[in-house]
């Protein structure tokens, strides 16, 4: 069994401690949540794994391996990152912006291979977006911009992917389209680590959570313990409702003392 | 708009090195004197003690070297620095080579060192690119974002200009002040091979510095954070293209005067033909600055303004409605 490890990460950025002692897990072929209110440190904790932010203590380590140490390169070929409302600087056509996942594994002067092609094509075609790839990004809505650049991503058939926040300008079906991509790159055996604020998605589509709250782990396990009533009150200050329908549990949010 | 011409660049390429050609060859005719294109062909091959051969590979040949050196070194540098900075407004003056550059010239002239040595103005002009170069790694050595880089730029730049304007002011000579501003207007002419020697190697050591950022670049089109993620050492590449920018750009102001605006116009010329895609524009880029400064170059020799047409106005003049077409064209994928 594969593993990303984090062990004891510590952040500090200027002088203010983002996270601090964090420790946990994310296996191969499993889909990990990672929830907390705004500024718990979940961005930071994926930016620390992908070398962006350098942390000032603690151990990531890829099946032992030292992440940091890695070339980046390297590393770019075991760890992709969907980045948070990315932006796209020039009007690229869908399928050259998506083919930017590929270079990792290429080197300065080599163009793109039929094997790389198909992974193109797969990566559109599993976001819905292959009939799309002539047009020009900046022409697409902000939910088919988020596809494409999901499919950049998974382009990079990386082992480990960790999104930020990859459903939050989406409408209910891609939300939906995107969650089962998810799973169905767990399926495959990838490693995914994704930011959620949705809690009924966390707990639907999420194998296990861990909950940061202020700049450390909260709980973490099942999703139907993280998500326990204590937790949400002190990590997001809310009261649950919870039902469940069709066989699906269902959370919904509401202001504490409000019944 | 976008023509996708998949993974068949070369052939725009092979077409523009095509054309390189033939405007060397158009460069080779006319001047004071005018030849025909098989004079201009003897004058190459043929005995070097004919009049022809003089003119042809004394005169002109030198004049045609330098414009390509300078116009692929402006196009290539426009395209990289814009996709460094990812922005289309970016060009090769905004890391404060060119006026530094320019300060050196001046400075030259001031000195009144040009009487003493054909070659006195270049070498103090890229002493002053040198300087920038030098005064902008001190400056944003320590971990420097491109918003540093280009704050340091802008900054050699306004130095460097205000200097410029303090040597004019303590100029005595309005002559000298004439010479000084036309010198600063751009020109190719009566430049020989001692000028292509100076400023050749640095050119050249300049686009090797850049060699192979192309990938980098289109991976920065999804911004920084992701381009790491994507393998790319940012720090190295910012390095690249400025010190590649510096080492070209600076050279090339030192021979030919500060001809702004191929750099900022030529990417986007690129674009309007084979798309966004950074990596892509710099090659043709490079081949398309060639061409519009030999153009440029030839259009200088008509007798027009008593032979004091420069090539920076010439550059400017032709340049800007292009640029306005092209952005009045492109205004929806800009968006």
């Amino acid at each position: 069994m594969s593993f990303l490890t984090v062990e004891g990460l510590s952040v500090t950025l200027g002088q203010v401690k983002i996270l601090e002692d964090v420790t946990f897990q994310v296996p191969a072929g499993k889909v990990t949540g990672l929830i907390g209110a705004n500024g718990a440190g979940k961005s930071t904790a994926l930016k620390a794994i992908l070398d962006i932010v350098t942390p000032s203590g603690g151990k990531i380590t890829l099946d032992g391996v030292d992440v940091p140490s890695m070339a980046a390169r390297e590393r770019a070929r075991l760890i992709s990152y969907v980045p948070q409302g990315a932006p796209v600087h020039w009007p690229l056509a869908a399928e050259r912006l998506v083919a930017l996942g590929r270079i990792p594994h290429l080197n300065p002067w080599q163009e793109l291979s039929d094997a790389d092609n198909y992974v193109i094509q797969q990566s559109m075609e599993a976001t819905d977006c292959w009939r799309f790839r002539d047009r020009s990004v900046t022409s697409l809505s902000g939910g088919e911009r988020s596809r494409v650049l999901l499919a950049r991503t998974m382009a990079v058939g990386a082992p480990y992917m960790l999104a930020d926040e990859p459903i939050a300008s989406l409408d209910p079906l891609h939300q939906l389209q995107v969650m089962d991509i998810m799973r169905q790159q767990a399926a495959k055996g990838v490693g995914v680590l994704i930011v959620l604020h949705d809690l009924s998605f966390a707990l639907r589509f999420c194998d296990q959570l861990v909950l940061l709250h202020a700049g450390g782990v909260l709980a973490s396990g099942q999703p139907d313990e993280v998500l326990a009533d204590k937790n949400m009150e002190s990590a997001f200050g809310v009261q649950v409702s919870r039902w469940s329908d069709g066989g699906e549990q269902f959370l919904v949010p509401r202001q504490m003392g409000q019944m | 708009m976008i023509l996708r011409i998949k993974d068949s660049h070369w052939a725009l390429n092979g077409f523009l090195l095509f054309i390189i050609i033939f405007v060397a060859l158009l460069s080779g005719m006319f001047g004071h004197v005018d030849l025909a294109p098989s004079d201009v062909a003897v004058g190459l091959f043929g005995p070097a003690d004919d009049p022809v051969a003089i003119i042809v590979r004394e005169l002109r040949l030198p004049r045609i070297l330098l414009a390509i050196l300078a116009g692929a070194s402006l196009g290539y540098a426009g395209a990289a620095l814009q996709g460094l900075l990812r922005n289309p407004l970016a060009d090769p003056g905004v890391i404060g080579v060119s006026a530094s550059a320019s300060l050196g010239a001046v400075v030259a002239i001031y000195l009144g060192l040009a009487a003493y040595s054909s070659v006195a103005i270049p070498v103090l002009a890229m002493g002053g690119a040198f300087l920038a170069t030098t005064v902008l790694m001190v400056l944003a050595s320590r971990d420097a974002s491109v918003l540093t880089l280009i704050l340091a730029g802008i900054g050699i730049s306004s130095l460097a200009t205000a200097a410029m304007s303090l040597v004019m002011n303590f100029t005595p000579n309005p002559i000298t002040v004439q010479e000084m501003v036309l010198w600063m207007l751009g020109s190719l002419e009566n430049r020989t091979f001692d000028d292509l020697m100076l400023a050749g190697p640095f050119i050249v050591a300049g686009w090797i510095t850049m060699i192979g950022v192309g990938q980098g670049l289109n991976a920065l089109s999804l911004g920084e954070e992701a381009a790491h993620t994507l393998g790319v050492d940012l720090k190295t590449l910012r390095w690249r293209v400025v010190l590649g920018t510096a080492l070209s750009v600076g050279a090339t102001v030192s021979i030919c005067g500060a001809v702004g605006f191929v750099g900022l116009v030529v990417p986007h010329i690129v674009r309007a033909l084979i798309g966004y895609e950074p990596r892509r524009l710099l090659i043709p880029s490079a081949l398309l600055g060639a061409i519009l400064m030999m153009l440029a170059d030839i259009l200088t020799r008509l007798p027009i303004g008593h032979g004091q047409l420069r090539l920076g106005v010439v550059m400017a003049i032709i340049g800007a409605p292009v640029f306005l077409y092209i952005v009045f064209k492109t205004r929806e994928a800009m968006r």
